[in-house]
């Protein structure tokens, strides 16, 4: 067991846990803080059904975004949907060959979409970073913070291309050692400087997550000016404060 | 006659440069301590400000998703940057909605998150200091609480939420606004906003009905605390006194009139506005719709209606039931509480008004959205209806109708530019530069079509349009309430329904 495979066994293990925690801390949060009043930007669903549709589509398509403005809108669609290739990718060396997801992520449209969406990713993160820096009022909302996760994230996808296009590892002892992961039994890790880069900002990317802008992921779903349904004349809504009792003047 | 250009309209609406500090000088009257008191708050600044604003904003965070989720999610992607009439009249970035945002979610960032805490210059984190109270009391008085940001936010942030908890926390504190305070407490004290005491509501209502009938022959009635009406109306108290919304009133009076629906005012509470919104003021919120629900109880009615008014429908329509329901012993046959647009689309679509169109043929009529009513309330069943049925009312009544540019009405409206109390002249710059885009759309259509009436359905909207008009070359006369167009064509003959 090499010094670099029980610092990464090590790291790994203390991002994901970090992320669990984290992010499941943060949901709980959102889900136990209560919404007092009725907020839903209008027009709105007047049904649960309504607001599902209304949410799927800021998810997949990102509506508002779109509305607002189309460049930052399409740079950011592509960015997002090519971490989801990426991600559906990246499932070969975390499944075993039993897995009944196995035939879906061997596909040769996943893996190749995978493949080329790794360029696609670094030409949305290059849009998003251009805004940044161009657009004046863009600019000047965006702290340091804001520059230094499109590096990062900019940073996972170069070193992954490379990886996947200039310099191949060991992909079957990566596997193993993700396997070795899951089953608690480490496995030596291939030491590839790309493999090591990309691994390492990965972690710092999940220990990162639960305390920074990123959980802009669970906290949409929470949005109460989305996710409410526009009913407060038909279904009377008592929430945290307004759900205390209260010396309401009662009819006769 | 002010101290500030008004902007120029020009052919469309560009948006402007990054001018940092443009508007760091608008800063309302600070209220006094006996403007502070009936509203609970402390009367000054008061010992360890700092401290108890911190502990404040967190006990708000904690007690509201909306403002938990907010102050975390924001990516700033820029979306929001270029939605607000204040940035695109002002140049100031910091009327950017997400800058406006960060005057306060930096201090939550320092106080209340890790990485603001370990990393504060990195992230954006500020300690709550003097400055940072002077900041947050200017730039939160330069948000009209219109939701527009909201609308294109991907994880819809709204600004507005972050402002009024902006202003509890400075109000909890002591720094309270000297507009809004001032008025809540007449609200308190005498019933509405205007401070105007039942005799003189009683007064000013026996006058319309005489005007009335000097102009029409026709004996409709103005009543005022008549018990086991059918229809309570709230109203805002502007209606009584202010033009156009006099006009307004007037229309109601004439529908209720021609629908043989008994109705009443209520002088307990002769008040829709309830400005303890803007402030974002639990307590204040409920005390004041108290008043409705009191009122509609002690007189026996069985419908609530409210009059044209833009917040206050937000607040009847989205928060009564929630904070002074439920209404079990209204008649549930009709929506409670019920717009007053609602309710005179309901009698077009039963037949049971007629209307001389001509009546309004010297005007090319066109509607301004207001932010409230489209952003955050609906009318009728259908989502969006708050948009057809108050144009549906216009059109019932003038035969000369155009829309403005669709980016600039239903849910993309532009604020009149004096919403969430800031319609005092201590704003007026802010208020005259934050109606231009307004402005631009509306003199799109005065050019294309020949438009020469704008109609609103908001108290507010109708004495900010009537105030910053002129600043921009149009006739102060031109501002019209939806319900002043049906006065003029609605037929008062009695006729067999």
């Amino acid at each position: 067991m090499t010094t670099v495979t029980v610092i990464y066994t090590a790291l790994f293990y203390a991002a994901m846990l970090l992320f669990v925690l984290g992010v499941g801390r943060k949901i709980l949060i959102y889900a136990r803080t209560p919404q007092p009043l009725k907020i839903p930007i209008t027009p709105a669903p007047t049904t649960k059904v309504g607001v599902w549709v209304r949410m799927a589509r800021e998810v997949v398509l990102f509506e508002s975004l779109f509305k607002a403005t189309k460049w930052t809108w399409l740079f950011g669609w592509i960015f997002h949907l090519s971490l989801l290739l990426a991600f559906f990718r990246h499932l070969r060396y975390a499944l075993s060959p039993e897995s009944f997801l196995w035939p879906l992520v061997n596909l040769e449209l996943v893996q190749t979409a995978g493949k080329y969406g790794g360029y696609a990713m670094l030409i949305g993160l290059l849009g998003l970073l251009a805004r940044r820096i161009f657009v004046d009022r863009v600019r000047y909302i965006s702290s340091p913070s804001d520059f230094l996760m499109l590096i990062l994230l900019m940073a996972i996808a170069g070193s992954g291309l490379m990886m996947t296009f200039i310099s191949h590892t060991d992909i079957v002892a990566l596997k193993a050692f993700t396997l070795g992961l899951f089953y608690f039994d480490p496995q030596p890790l291939p030491a590839s400087l790309f493999l090591l880069v990309h691994l390492g900002l990965v972690a710092l990317l999940l220990i990162i997550f639960p305390f920074s802008k990123l959980l802009h992921a669970p906290g949409l779903f929470f949005s109460p000016t989305r996710n409410q349904v526009d009913n407060p004349r038909e279904q009377r809504w008592t929430r945290g404060w307004t759900a205390e009792n209260t010396d309401t003047p009662k009819p006769g | 006659m002010a101290n500030f250009e008004t902007p120029p309209l020009t052919e469309f609406m560009e948006v402007p440069p990054v001018i940092p500090g443009t508007m760091e000088h608008s800063s309302p009257y600070i209220a006094k301590p006996e403007i502070q008191a009936p509203l609970a708050y402390p009367g000054q600044l008061v010992e360890n400000w700092e401290q108890k604003a911190v502990f404040k904003l967190g006990e708000l965070v904690k007690s509201n998703r909306a403002l938990q989720v907010f102050l975390d999610t924001c990516v700033k992607c820029g979306a929001c940057t270029d939605k607000c009439h204040y940035y695109l009249g002002t140049s100031d970035p910091k009327n950017m909605p997400v800058a406006r945002q960060d005057l306060l979610r930096s201090v939550y960032r320092r106080y209340y998150t890790l990485a603001g805490k370990l990393f504060p210059k990195l992230v954006g984190a500020r300690d709550m200091t003097k400055s940072v109270l002077d900041e947050w009391y200017s730039y939160f008085h330069q948000c009209s609480q219109c939701r527009r940001c909201s609308v294109y936010c991907p994880y819809g942030i709204d600004t507005a939420e972050v402002s009024m908890a902006a202003r509890e926390i400075m109000d909890s504190v002591g720094q309270g606004q000297k507009y809004c305070n001032e008025i809540i407490g007449k609200v308190f004290k005498i019933g509405n906003n205007l401070g105007l005491p039942e005799p003189a509501l009683v007064n000013t209502l026996e006058g319309l009905e005489e005007d009335v009938k000097e102009a029409t022959g026709v004996d409709v009635k103005f009543p005022v605390d008549v018990k086991g009406a059918d229809v309570l109306l709230i109203t805002p108290s502007a209606d009584f006194f202010a033009e156009p919304h006099i006009d307004g009133l007037i229309g109601y009076a004439k529908v209720f009139h021609q629908a043989g629906i008994s109705w009443t005012l209520s002088s307990y509470a002769s008040e829709a506005a309830n400005f303890s919104m803007f402030i974002g003021s639990r307590h204040n919120l409920k005390k004041q719709a108290m008043r409705i629900r009191e009122a509609a109880l002690e007189l026996g009615v069985k419908r609530i209606v409210v009059g044209e008014c833009g917040h206050a429908w937000r607040v009847a329509y989205s928060f009564w039931n929630t904070l002074v329901g439920p209404f079990d012993f209204l008649d549930r046959n009709y929506p409670v509480p019920q717009h007053i647009c609602e309710f005179t689309y309901d009698l077009i679509q039963k037949d049971a008004l007629r209307f001389d169109k001509e009546a309004n043929d010297d005007k090319v009529v066109t509607f301004h959205d207001s932010c409230n009513v489209a952003r955050a309330s609906r009318m009728g069943s259908m989502p969006g209806g708050q948009f057809v049925i108050p144009r549906a009312v216009i059109k019932a009544s003038v035969n000369k109708f155009v829309d403005m540019a669709p980016d600039t009405i239903g849910e993309a409206t532009f604020c009149c530019g004096g919403g969430g109390g800031l319609l005092t002249d201590d704003l007026l710059e802010l208020r005259v530069k934050g109606s231009l885009p307004r402005m631009q759309a509306l003199k799109q259509v005065v050019d294309e079509h020949g438009v020469t009436h704008v109609a609103a359905i908001c108290a507010i909207c109708k004495a900010q349009f009537s105030k910053i008009l002129p600043y921009y070359k149009f006739p102060m006369d031109m501002i019209q309430s939806v319900h002043g167009l049906v006065s003029n064509a609605i037929r008062l003959d009695r006729k067999e329904i």
